[in-house]
């Protein structure tokens, strides 16, 4: 019974401790990033400008570079990889036979559990040159970094559709199967509506990773202020102007960069919240 | 027993799941009487869902089982067909659109009410609207549902209560005008008035199509049934007309089934 009481006092302690650091870290956000809101209100959001001025004590920040360098290689990145990996997904639950399910399901588990940052070295060495050599560019840019983040949010994508696609009652397919329907009808009239929570879940959880994501895209998109022009040019994200900034800046810039990291905060903290409360958290009956 | 009263007839058929080591049915000799209802008892695990599930094939979405023997489907125009010799994706469609099943559990598709009835429908090509609706409205009615779901034909079939869900599979299956229909113990998980209205249902079913039941309630059996197969670890151990079977069968194991001493 003193067990059953200490857990319940540690597992209240945990959970309390998680919502205030919640708060805590937005609460910070937000107050380092007061100068900067100040400053530049909301043109902070559409202004590509981001200079500092020669003594370092103010200059010009806008988020509009890193903003749309986070969402272009988001996008990119979420448009090559949600086919994939529902068709992984299918592949796995439908098609395969036991023998190659099991371990092509494990072989993307692990690849889900690979660091970042050693997708972003692959990238680099090996990938790079490939795209360089086959679309042009420079090798860095949005494509090479879109194309590496789906190739890392594929794994964690299938492996969340293929859980939900497996929890279709095998009765259900059966008695498709029983009405004349083919393979392909009933993975398309009851396997995808009955995982349907599921499968938009994974999409949104994916896409939350894929907007925080920072070392495979720091060694990837080209890490400059510049607006691309081009699907292989080089840009910039909001995680890694962050990560390259943080050491030298001070003051407004310190400011605007926490500014910055606000808006990567709420926007994936809406994200998170409505893949896991709406999609994930509802039953299907 | 005639030739053209049969709508099935199960001849030599043995059959083994995959990775299994002994057969779950040996050499079952069974014929299926036309617009009869045809009850399959016998004690747990002797087989029954097996030769059920041969009758439409659908053992075949998985791969490795082993059988032999035959069974016939006669069609409507007196030719017959060996169902275990089809091999195309077309043929199985066909078979199953001839010989429909319902499973314990009610199995209503994630859709509309109207949407689950239609389904089989629009599979088999079916896009006129208006014969849409007029085929599923008469489902509805031949599976003595409409009157419940006539103003909620656009809700999702997963708010039905499970007695109306299964009759809303009934309904999905007569839709498709089979000549066969398979019961799986369809009224084990339903309260007592539901499977009065299931059994009734069932019980003029029988104008339309043939039924084959497979139950543990004997007095469902008896009740429902004009002939009865009592099975027996993998073995058919008798059949006969339904009346026979439960008031002077000739088997001692029938006969102790029956009345409850095993089972
Ligand atoms: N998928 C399977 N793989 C291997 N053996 C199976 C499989 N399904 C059933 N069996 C075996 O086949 C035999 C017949 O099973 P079946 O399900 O046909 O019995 P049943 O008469 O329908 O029983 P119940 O009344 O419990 O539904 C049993 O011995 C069972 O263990
Ligand atoms: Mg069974």
């Amino acid at each position: 019974m003193m067990g059953g009481k200490l857990f319940r006092n540690f597992s209240f302690f945990s959970a309390t401790l998680s919502f205030f650091l919640l708060v805590g870290i937005f609460a910070i956000l937000f107050t380092y990033a007061q100068e900067s809101m100040h400053e530049f209100g909301f043109d902070f959001l559409f202004n590509g400008t981001w200079e500092a001025d020669e003594d370092d004590e103010g200059g010009i920040f806008g988020g509009f570079i890193p903003i749309i360098g986070t969402l272009l290689s988001t996008i990119i990145a979420m448009v090559i990889a949600t086919p994939l990996a529902m068709g992984i997904a299918i592949f796995l639950t439908e098609i395969a036979s036991e023998a190659i399910a099991k371990p092509v399901s494990i072989a993307i588990e692990l690849l889900a559990a690979i660091p970042s940052i050693i997708y972003g070295m692959w990238g680099l060495f090996y990938f790079a040159p490939i795209v360089q050599s086959t679309v042009g560019g420079n090798g860095v840019g949005l494509l090479t970094a879109g194309i590496v983040l789906a190739i890392m949010i594929i794994p964690f994508m299938a492996a969340i559709t293929r859980d939900s696609m497996n929890t279709t009652p095998l009765v259900l397919k059966e008695s498709a199967y029983a009405m004349g329907a083919t393979k392909f009808e009933v993975i398309k009239d009851v396997i995808m509506p009955y995982s349907k929570g599921g499968i938009i879940g994974s999409i949104i959880l994916a896409l939350g990773r894929a907007l925080g994501e920072t070392m495979a895209v720091a060694f990837l998109i080209g890490s400059v202020m510049s607006i691309p022009r081009n699907i292989t040019d080089p840009t910039t994200s909001i995680p890694v102007l962050l990560a390259n900034n943080f050491a030298e800046a001070q003051d407004l810039e310190m400011s605007s960069m926490y500014y910055l990291a606000l808006i990567l905060f709420v926007v994936s903290f809406f994200i998170i919240t409505i893949a896991k409360f709406y999609f994930l958290g509802r039953k299907v009956k | 027993m005639a030739k053209e009263n049969l709508v099935m007839e199960i001849k030599d058929f043995s059959f083994t799941y995959a990775g299994a080591e002994k057969p779950s049915l040996k050499k079952i000799n069974l014929p299926i009487e036309e617009n009869k209802i045809t009850a399959m008892i016998g004690p747990s695990g002797c087989g029954k869902s097996t030769l059920l599930r041969a009758m439409n094939r659908i053992h075949d979405l998985y791969p490795g089982n082993k059988y032999e023997g035959k069974i016939n489907l006669y069609k409507a125009d007196g030719s017959k067909q060996n169902i275990l010799d089809i091999k195309k994706e077309n043929d199985f469609i066909k078979l199953r659109q001839e010989v429909g099943m319902i499973f314990q559990k009610p199995t209503p598709f994630p859709m509309s009410i109207f949407d689950n009835v239609a389904y089989g429908l629009r599979l088999s090509g079916i896009k006129n609207r208006s014969e849409l609706e007029g085929r599923v409205e008469k489902a509805l009615k031949g599976a003595a549902i409409l009157d419940e779901t006539k103003d909620r034909l656009k809700e999702s079939a997963l708010g039905m209560s499970g007695g109306q869900q299964q009759r809303l599979c009934i309904a999905r299956a007569v839709a498709l005008k089979p000549r066969v229909l398979l019961f799986d113990e369809p009224t084990s998980a339903l309260d007592p008035f539901s499977t009065g209205a299931i059994e009734e249902l069932i019980a003029e079913l029988k104008e339309e199509v043939s039924v084959v039941i497979v139950t543990h309630n004997m007095q469902q059996a008896s009740r429902l049934s004009d002939y009865t197969a009592f099975m027996y670890l993998g073995d058919l151990a008798e059949y006969d007309k339904t009346e026979k079977i439960f008031l002077n069968p000739t088997q001692k194991l029938t006969e102790d089934y029956i009345t409850g001493r095993f089972g």
